[in-house]
């Protein structure tokens, strides 16, 4: 926590730090993502939520059921184009800030499925701000992929 | 089971198809409803189930389309296909047989286009409702570069959303019973 701080004086018990790295590490230390899975990349996507990795020790773990109380939204799997309005709906449903992570090689750009169904990225329809490789990525990857969100929120303007 | 099948419809060519896994045959498009009829009806034969129909693009061949379906009772199982000419095929609906036909129909409809007549709700199944053409045919283009659909949210300006305020308070105010 030092690292974020100004000015840390062991004597006083004050912390002096500007609001800007306030707002940020409120932000990155608290990301509820929503539960947005699409195929076989959310059983990645729990086994990451669940015990085993436990994203809770990056302050991530509540997933929850309704958009309007998430600022992550980690689309895990391949999205068709019937599903594709659906998707931007929940996005436009969250509340700012907010952030996308598009986890898996069919999210980011088709994966092997380059055919009539399926969007190739979803980055066509949603801003995307942080693209974990891998079919499915493994959970450890999922976790440095929010770590690098953190990272970028860090260094966000608030 | 085909020679019982074709001792009560001497009037309908039936071949019986190669298979290996289970009775296959093929019958003319205008006896399709006759035999489906019979199958269902006949306590021989008793096809009570109708488990799928499904679709066979043979493009650029002729007949181009085959549809297939997959029937049961409770002792055996019988493939029937019918063959159709040309780039708009239809034949006539089995919902009035099986009813589960109607989604089913309406899904080979959606994905190959072949219509079948008289069956009332022929809406996409599958795709998108506003989506053009039939994407399982044989030319139809495999890789699509297709900006996908969806909707933006509506903006509103405040001043919009004071007018809206303002409409229904006065439109509240003249309903009658206030």
């Amino acid at each position: 926590m030092e690292s974020t701080l100004n000015h840390y004086d062991p004597e006083l018990p004050v912390l002096t730090t500007s609001v800007d790295k306030m707002v940020q590490w409120a932000r990155r230390s608290s990301i509820w993502p929503v539960t947005f899975g699409l195929a076989c990349c959310a059983i990645e996507m729990m086994a990451m939520s669940c015990s085993r990795y436990d994203i809770a020790r990056f302050g991530a773990e509540v997933f929850r059921g309704s958009p309007r109380q998430s600022d992550l939204m980690i689309v895990a799997g391949r999205l068709s184009r019937k599903m594709a309005p659906a998707l931007r709906r929940v996005y436009d449903q969250m509340p700012e800030p907010k952030w996308v992570i598009s986890m898996g090689a069919c999210a980011s750009i088709g994966g092997v499925f380059d055919n009539y169904a399926l969007v190739q990225g979803v980055d066509q329809i949603v801003p995307v701000d942080v693209y974990v490789p891998g079919c499915p990525p493994r959970p450890e990857s999922l976790i440095y992929g929010i770590v690098q969100l953190q990272k970028k929120i860090a260094s966000q303007r608030a | 089971m085909i020679e019982t099948l074709r001792a009560l419809m001497p009037n309908v060519a039936i071949e019986s198809g190669p298979s290996t896994d289970q009775p296959s045959i093929r019958i003319p498009v205008d006896a399709l409803v006759g035999v489906a009829q019979t199958l269902r009806d006949r306590p021989e034969l008793a096809f009570v189930l109708l488990v799928d129909v499904t679709a066979v693009d043979w493009w650029p061949r002729e007949p181009r389309f085959e549809v297939v379906y997959h029937l049961a009772s409770m002792t055996q199982r019988l493939r029937m296909t019918v063959q159709l000419e040309g780039q708009n095929a239809r034949l006539p609906t089995l919902q009035n047989v099986w009813p589960a036909a109607c989604w089913l129909e309406r899904e080979v409809w959606d994905m190959f286009g072949v219509v079948f007549e008289e069956h009332g709700d022929l809406r996409r199944l599958l795709m998108p409702e506003d989506w053009e053409g039939h994407p399982l045919r044989k030319d139809f283009p495999v890789q699509i570069r297709l900006k996908p659909r969806y909707a933006e949210p509506l903006q509103v300006t405040e001043e919009e959303f004071r007018a809206n305020l303002a409409r229904d308070k006065a439109a509240r105010a003249d309903a009658p019973g206030r």
